[in-house]
């Protein structure tokens, strides 16, 4: 069943795992009362903790506290009452202290297991080894003078949560549904917005191969991946090149390297780093951190309804098929959307929302999705608001518009901004259902053309459907199609 | 466990202190006569302790999430050796 | 020198409080005694101006009838304290010009109850040493010389500095710090009241960090009802500092009943170290007998692991620092020394900046928590430490304080042990155990060598036992009575 790699000696097998990097959303930093807002001036929400001055100490955020716990619940792990944090002690520009305040022996979040989806509709569980909580550093810049480096400490000190998966995945295609997976689930839980181009979620790729049955084999370790795309790019590129290197009798070098966007490949990090040797020790100026049960229990009950909860809820409740249920819950904001626009035809119209469900999710997922992918924007930035999304979809339950006049006044919207209502009055859109003013039509149509009727009578069925498109011609598409049929069979049939 | 010159210059770099040639050997002497000091330690059954993480039995304290703090970019680069358009500025680093 | 000079705290705050004195005027004589024993080097830092606006402004508080316990009273303040816009450099080079931009809580505490600063006193650097002979601005004489000696002695360390200011009459008080007896051994050395209190009552914001779980912040005083009245302004709950313990601050003060009938003073056999001299031998039996006149009861204990106590610090106390000290790189603030990378750059900067002690414990402390060395030093260490705790936590089944020698010795000639580090560690013997189980602990002057050079008893509190240890220290200093002054030998004699 595991997806076998061929070499030219033979088939190999790939292990990866993930160390995601996630920036806790809090207002203030993990040990300091310093802003966390992104794209601020250089070093303007910088406190004298967070630059490390001489005699500073840290005081931890309690809300990171509680969003680690939120996390590790939502990835269904073990939460620690217990943790510690030490210092992991390494010298670079950015990181003031000259240490990460970190969690190394004891983290917050302990074991537990994300399950997967995959193209093929399968599913598979992934282990989370842990999470556990740690300060950012700084950013450098190496790029703005000619001999010197420019350190800018405003992420310094915020908090994040390191979560260890597993070597559980095999594929790039695994790997990039676990980190979407995770991805998911920080941001249902409200713990981590997920914004990867502004480096809120970033991942050190692990990968390794081995001769299937055999053990594992050297891993090298690929820093910041911060896309999805570019984590599937990473391990493949790793897998094919580690195989090479190996069936060239090469061997592999336990090593961190970097990905190159523009080529798709990893390369060695330049500077040939010393070994690393991290002295961890717990920090003396901070206590164990321990919380109760009670506490735990407590953010239990208030987490939000998560991404597979959701899912299986709106295939039993609302009777959408498990794919569209899937599509909606993919990304937080659609399912956010959906819901509320459910919620608002459900108010307008006073149907049940049982009878709505299938309804609104085709229009968002057909209508809607379509519209924002040539737009090219994302749903937050949706041009339709709910307000006149439900209007239209109750012009169309009501039976004021049909279903092909309800695209056109989309259309319309897309362009205008008006309201759906607005659009069909001024265009004078509403379906025609009045029976004595479709018979007289075709009566009219009937009389005018004659042989055509005759031609029918005799036996070619398929003409039925000229004269319903001439009634719609005659209105200009407004004509209830359920009228039409009902008045025009019996006619023709005679 | 004692060091030599190689480790008290693997120490040294740990560390970022530069030490020179003539000093690592002096430094190699002085280091181990503080480890073969404290080396007594090993006398000592601790089988079954815990280490001591603090010294006062009590709670860490949580603070608020609240900015508080920061916002005076002045204050915290008066004391930089060399702080150019708003950022610390060091030697050029080469990733 | 003027007869304010000579006043002890208590008694200048009652002129104070009467309108006899005014604060101006004992800060002037302060002042000018201060520029008189210049060659004993005990101030790095004068704040004139400074003193004198604060001085002002406490005399306007006494008019005001708002005075407090320190109003008005000129000290010394360490060199380690980060005081606003002031000189403080925890007398190291590699924090060359730093001015911080923030008060420490401490110091901040004794403005707010209306003290004086007469400026930074001279000490150790990074406060790692027990003779003062390891500061960047030259070793701090002790006023005391042996009789008819004209050698100078060490004031001890690493408060060495404001022992000596408070010795030599030309600050009323000072505040110092204590990580393994750095208050405790210098007051012993110079005659004078030493207070560290248990750890947690005082905030460490602000004070430059050495070992973290070890630094408490306590005064050098003439006498405990001094000591008693400046801990009670520099104490108190800080929830910038996680150590920090938030229990009420007592009236010491009113402690001070005279009163030690019926309690039980412990007296631990493991303190009669190899090698003692006998006449600290004597003067500890001497005051076993003071306090069973006073009515307490004598009881034996045993503190089983005390030897273990001085190599447990030499591994605990340099691993906090190596990690503590990394911060000091040369890109915030103090000393750059260019080099041609940054690697380079950090190497010189901390090569220059740190004194040979300084760059001893670094690099101890970098190798104990090495990688392979971690548990055999560092952990083992911190195990041992909880034994030391122990052993204290048994012996308070049985008694209420513990009294033992200060020191084992009393000042030696400046240069004498400065180049056998392992006899400078062993100064604090008697003072570390305390500091290992986060105990407060009070030197007080008991007598005098053969040499006419002062000596200390300790007394060993229960953690935030000290208006027990103040009390029972008060009952000691009478009965001692010890009112020596050293003989004036610097300056514009007398
Ligand atoms: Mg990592
Ligand atoms: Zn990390």
């Amino acid at each position: 069943m595991t997806k076998l790699y061929q070499g030219a000696t033979g088939d190999w097998e790939a292990v990866i795992g993930l160390e995601i990097h996630a920036q806790v959303i809090s207002e203030s930093k993990l040990f300091s009362g310093a802003s966390t807002a992104f794209g601020a001036d250089p070093n303007t929400q910088v406190s004298f903790v967070c630059a490390a001055m001489p005699g500073m100490l840290p005081v931890i955020n309690e809300e990171c506290v509680r969003q680690a716990v939120r996390t590790g619940l939502a990835m269904g792990c073990k939460i620690n009452l217990r943790s510690i944090f030490d210092r992991k002690n390494y010298f670079y520009a950015d990181l003031p202290q000259g240490y990460q305040i970190s969690q190394f022996k004891d983290p917050i979040v302990g074991e537990g297991h994300v399950r997967i989806d995959l193209e093929d509709g399968s599913t598979k569980d992934i282990g989370v080894e842990r999470l556990h909580l740690e300060q950012d550093a700084g950013k450098s810049m190496h790029d703005q003078h000619p001999t010197m480096t420019y350190v800018d400490l405003n992420r310094s000190g915020v908090a994040l949560m390191e979560i260890v998966s597993k070597p559980d995945m095999r594929t790039p295609e695994e790997a990039g549904a676990y980190f979407r997976k995770i991805r998911s689930l920080v941001r249902y839980a409200g713990t981590c917005d997920g914004n990867m181009d502004q480096g809120s979620m970033r991942a050190d790729v692990n990968v390794s191969v081995r001769r299937p049955g055999e053990p594992l084999g050297t891993r090298t370790e690929t820093k910041n991946v911060n896309s999805i795309r570019y984590v599937m790019m990473v391990v493949e590129s790793e897998i094919r090149r580690q195989i090479d290197v190996l069936e060239d009798g090469g061997k592999i070098d336990q090593e961190t390297r970097l990905f190159d966007v523009a080529t798709g490949t990893t390369r060695t990090m330049r500077s040939k780093e010393e070994a690393h040797d991290y002295r961890y020790f717990p920090d003396p100026d901070l206590l164990p951190l321990e919380f109760s049960q009670e506490f735990v229990d407590e953010l239990a009950k208030d987490m939000p309804e998560l991404a597979d909860a959701k899912k299986d809820r709106f295939v039993a409740a609302l009777h959408i098929s498990p794919y569209n249920a899937g599509v909606l819950v993919a990304e937080k904001e659609s399912a956010d959307y959906f819901e509320a626009l459910l919620a608002a035809t459900v108010t307008k119209s006073g149907k049940p929302l049982s009878e709505l469900g299938t309804l609104v999710a085709n229009w968002v997922i057909g209508d809607l999705f379509g519209a924002l992918k040539k737009l090219g924007v994302g749903i937050t930035k949706s041009p339709v608001s709910i307000d006149h999304a439900s209007e239209l979809l109750c012009l169309q339950i009501d039976g004021t518009i049909s279903g092909r006049i309800a695209k056109e006044v989309f259309e319309n919207m897309l362009e205008s901004g008006k309201s759906p209502e607005a659009i069909v009055e001024e265009k004078g859109l509403k379906q025609v259902s009045d029976t004595g003013e479709i018979e007289a039509m075709i009566d009219e149509i009937l009389a005018a053309n004659a042989d055509k009727v005759a031609e029918y009578r005799g036996g070619k069925d398929k003409l039925y459907g000229f004269f319903v498109g001439q009634v719609m011609k005659q209105t200009g598409g407004k004509a209830n199609p359920q009228v039409v049929n009902q008045l025009l069979r019996p006619k023709l049939d005679g | 466990m004692s060091v030599d010159k190689e480790t008290v210059a693997k120490i040294a770099n740990l560390a970022r202190i530069e030490v020179s040639e003539e000093e690592l050997e002096s430094t190699v002497g002085e280091l181990n006569n503080i480890l073969d000091w404290v080396e007594q330690l090993s006398e000592v059954n601790t089988d079954g302790v815990a280490a001591m993480t603090s010294v006062v039995a009590a709670d860490l304290p949580w603070r608020e999430d609240k900015v508080t703090d920061g916002g005076y970019r002045e204050k915290v680069l008066k004391n930089a050796p060399q702080a150019e358009h708003g950022f610390f500025a060091v030697p050029k680093v080469i990733e | 020198m003027s007869e304010l000079t000579k006043m002890t705290l208590s008694a200048a705050r009652d002129a104070l409080h009467k309108g006899e004195i005014s604060a101006v005027e004992i800060t002037k004589a302060h002042l000018a005694a201060i520029e008189d024993a210049k060659e004993l080097n005990s101030y790095i830092m004068v704040t004139d101006d400074q003193a004198l606006e604060m001085a002002a402004k406490a005399d306007d508080m006494i008019k005001g009838g708002n005075a407090k316990g320190m109003t008005g009273i000129p000290i010394g303040i360490k060199d380690l304290y980060c005081t606003k816009g002031v000189h403080s450099q925890t007398a190291s080079h590699i924090l060359d010009g730093f001015k911080p931009e923030y008060e420490s809580t401490v110091t901040a505490n004794l403005w707010a109850d209306g003290a004086v600063m007469l400026g930074k006193t001279n000490m150790d650097e990074f406060a790692m040493g027990s003779s003062n002979e390891n500061s960047y601005y030259g070793p701090v004489k002790n006023p005391w010389r042996a009789v008819g000696s004209d050698k100078d002695t060490v004031p001890g360390g690493s408060s060495g500095g404001s022992a000596a200011a408070v010795a030599a009459d030309i600050s009323i008080a000072t505040t110092g710090t204590d990580t393994g007896g750095s208050i405790r051994q210098p007051a012993s050395f110079t005659g004078l009241v030493g207070l560290k209190p248990t750890y947690g009552r005082c905030s460490r914001w602000g004070m430059i960090a050495f070992a973290s779980s070890l630094d408490q912040a306590g005064p050098l005083t003439k006498t405990v009802r001094d000591a008693a009245i400046m801990i009670e302004s520099m104490a108190g709950f800080d929830p910038k500092d996680s150590t920090s313990i938030n229990i009420p601050v007592p009236n010491y003060e009113a402690a001070l009943s005279g009163d030690i009938r019926g309690l039980k003073v412990g007296v631990p056999k493991e303190y009669r170290v190899d090698g003692m001299p006998a006449e600290i031998e004597k003067l500890w039996q001497q005051g076993i007998n003071w306090l069973k006149d006073a009515g307490a009861d004598v009881v034996d204990i045993s503190l089983p692991h005390t030897k273990y106590a001085l190599p447990t610090y030499y591994i605990v106390a340099p691993a906090e620092c190596s990690s503590n000290l990394a911060r000091y790189d040369g890109v915030k603030y103090g000393l750059r020394v260019n080099g041609n990378s940054l690697d380079d750059m950090y190497k010189k900067t901390r090569a220059e900046g740190f004194g040979d002690e300084v760059r001893r414990r670094i690099l101890i402390g970098t190798y104990v928590l090495s990688a392979g060395y971690y548990d055999a030093y560092y952990l083992k260490a911190q195990k041992v430490r909880t034994l030391i705790a122990g052993d204290f936590k048994a012996a308070y089944e049985k008694c209420d304080v513990i009294l033992t020698p200060t020191a084992p010795s009393a000042a030696f000639n400046l240069g004498e042990k400065v180049s056998d580090p392992i006899s400078m560690y062993l100064n604090d013997v008697f003072t570390v155990p305390a500091s290992l189980a986060g105990l407060p602990g009070i030197s007080v002057p008991a007598g005098l060598s053969a040499e006419g050079l002062p000596l200390g008893l300790q007394l060993i509190g229960q953690a935030f036992g000290e208006e027990q240890l103040l009390r029972v220290a008060e009952v000691l200093e009478s009965a001692a009575s010890f009112k020596e002054k050293p003989a004036k030998w610097w300056g514009e004699k007398a």
